[in-house]
């Protein structure tokens, strides 16, 4: 099964093993993963599930649409190249051992 | 009262807007002891899912949760079973229904609101639903699995995002609505005539200006009669038809409500040491200037930032614009600001093209935005509605223009 795995600004992480087709924000919120809230339940309407994706992982992705695209300008931390929504982020095997930073601020 | 009792801050309901006053009042630094109550018999989750996602053949099938379950005690927040039944405003102390009485320093009324029970005949049948609940959810997702026909009473949100996950799962859906157009209450007049539109034209049977008047059951199944006499068999029936706030603990305790626990704009009520918050909470919208409650998640969790701020000490006043959103099936509706039905509605974009909004005017200045598949005017509409902004309906509608630019061109005002 796919593992993420959450590092935080502090330099923690959090490894979480999921079922494939489950969503970075849902296992992150199931297992209280710090600085991912998720407030509008994955719509893609809040962007609390902020995430910046490590380089080697990016080209994996499914493409960013253009919803996505649109609430990642009202992040609260700093939209970067690797920024995502996690809740849009869905686990398969490509992304087997993703690794992702959790933004400092997320509301 | 004891003025050597030790700090306890207790939050009456687990939803969305207690356990953020809970996470809030500890990242806000609260030395004291923080207990919430919760009366479901599931661990705390996230409700607007239950209309949509959870409903849909793509359900992951299990509740999203509001926060996992090790946050609890990582953040020395003690969740306890219990429904408040009584409270002591006096001597600062909550009963519960298992007999258990907690003393408290400060009180959160975080009761949220339940449905308004439909009125008529037959409303109580079995095969009758109403959502509100993860166990509502669970008895609709068992009952969607064998049934064809679905009669939804109300074409309220709660209504429409049932009848739109309905019919993606193959089911004939009939919407039955007794007013004229949908969402009547919360959308202007011009988006919900689109929507309207949008839900037949996917196959969705929405009929305005006809109520219901009874629901029998025959050996067919039920079977909802109309105010035109009309006779719709069903093998479900869902009905949304509002919600009350859930005020008879705080009213039995002297506190003041009036449809809602009536609060100041620290959200304080009557009662010294007593704060409400979320659907159950009737507050001073500085945005209307009107008393107002709202039935939302950021409603929810910004007063439950602001409460806990409250508590510690801070005297500010809630100020937040609402927002809202609500995802019908494919259509995604985003709303920024309370409108009001005597705005000038100005078209932003083109609707026959199923991405637009509408900017709501009000004395010429900008009162809110409804925005329809479009995240980036709602971004955008969330930073400007509210600073008051006048618009020339002739600016808005210039192909050239663009909420997002317009929000750039704004200089941030310091908060
Ligand atoms: C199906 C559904 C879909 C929704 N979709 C959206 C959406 O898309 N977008 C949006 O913005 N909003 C949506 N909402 C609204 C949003 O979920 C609510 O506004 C929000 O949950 C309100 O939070 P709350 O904490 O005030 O109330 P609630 O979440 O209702 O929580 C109140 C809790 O208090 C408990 N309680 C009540 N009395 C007592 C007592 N005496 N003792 C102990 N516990 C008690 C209740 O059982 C309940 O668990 C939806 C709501 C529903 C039901
Ligand atoms: S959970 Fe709201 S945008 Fe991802």
């Amino acid at each position: 099964m796919p593992t993420i795995t959450f590092a935080q600004s502090s330099g923690a992480t959090t490894e979480i093993t999921v079922a494939e087709g489950t969503s970075l924000m849902r296992a992150a919120v199931t297992n209280s993963v710090d600085g991912i809230v998720g407030e509008c339940g994955g719509q893609a309407m809040c962007a609390t599930c902020h995430v910046y994706v490590r380089p080697e992982f990016t080209d994996q992705l499914l493409e960013l649409s253009d919803d996505e695209d649109e609430m990642l300008d009202c992040t609260t931390a700093e939209r970067t190249d690797s920024s995502r929504l996690g809740c849009q982020i869905k686990m398969s095997p490509a992304l087997m051992n993703i690794v992702v930073d959790v933004p400092a601020d997320q509301v | 009262m004891d003025a050597k009792r030790a700090e306890h801050t207790v939050i009456i309901g687990a939803g969305q807007a207690g356990i953020q006053v809970a996470d809030s009042l500890r990242a806000e630094g609260y030395p004291g002891a923080v207990t919430v109550l919760n009366d479901e018999s599931a661990d705390p989750y996230q409700r607007p899912p239950l209309s949509k996602d959870y409903l849909s053949t793509a359900a992951e099938g299990t509740a999203l949760p509001l926060r996992g379950p090790d946050f609890f005690e990582s953040k020395n927040i003690t969740l306890h079973s219990g429904r408040a039944v009584a409270v002591d405003t006096d001597a600062r102390k909550v009963s519960l229904d298992g007999g258990t009485v907690l003393d408290y320093t400060h009180l959160v009324f975080a009761t949220g609101a339940a449905n308004r029970p439909l009125s008529c005949p037959g409303a109580t049948l079995e095969g009758v639903h109403a959502l509100r609940t993860l166990r509502d959810a669970q008895n609709l997702q068992r009952a969607l699995a064998t049934a064809q026909r679905v009669v939804v009473i109300g074409a309220g949100f709660i209504g429409l995002e049932f009848a739109a996950a309905a019919h993606a799962r193959g089911l004939e859906v009939t919407v039955l609505e007794f007013a004229s157009r949908p969402m009547g209450r919360a959308l202007s007049a011009t988006a919900s005539q689109w929507f309207a539109e949008r839900h037949r034209t996917d196959g969705i049977d929405l009929r305005l200006n006809e109520g219901v008047t009874s629901i029998e059951r025959d050996e067919a199944g039920l079977v909802v009669i109309s105010t035109t006499g009309r006779r719709y068999p069903a093998d479900l029936v869902l009905y949304g038809v509002g919600v009350l706030p859930r005020t008879e603990v705080p009213q039995a305790a002297g506190v003041a409500t009036d449809n809602g626990v009536l609060v100041d704009a620290a959200l304080r009520t009557s009662v010294p040491g007593v704060l409400a918050v979320g659907d159950c909470a009737s507050f001073p919208n500085v945005h209307t200037g009107t008393r107002t409650r709202l039935e939302s998640v950021q409603n929810a969790t910004d007063q439950g930032r602001h409460a806990a701020r409250s508590i510690m000490g801070e005297n500010s006043s809630y100020a937040q614009l609402p927002w809202f959103w609500s995802t019908q099936g494919a259509l995604r509706l985003q709303i920024a600001g309370i409108s009001e039905p005597t705005d000038e509605p100005v078209i932003l974009g083109d609707p026959s093209s199923g991405k637009f909004s509408i900017a709501l005017l009000r004395n010429g200045a900008l009162a809110a935005v409804e925005s329809v598949n479009s995240p980036a005017d709602h971004i955008a509409a969330r930073k400007l509605v509210g600073q008051n902004i006048s618009v020339d309906p002739a600016t808005l509608t210039h192909p050239s223009f663009s909420l997002k630019a317009l929000a750039k061109t704004l200089i941030p005002v310091p908060s």
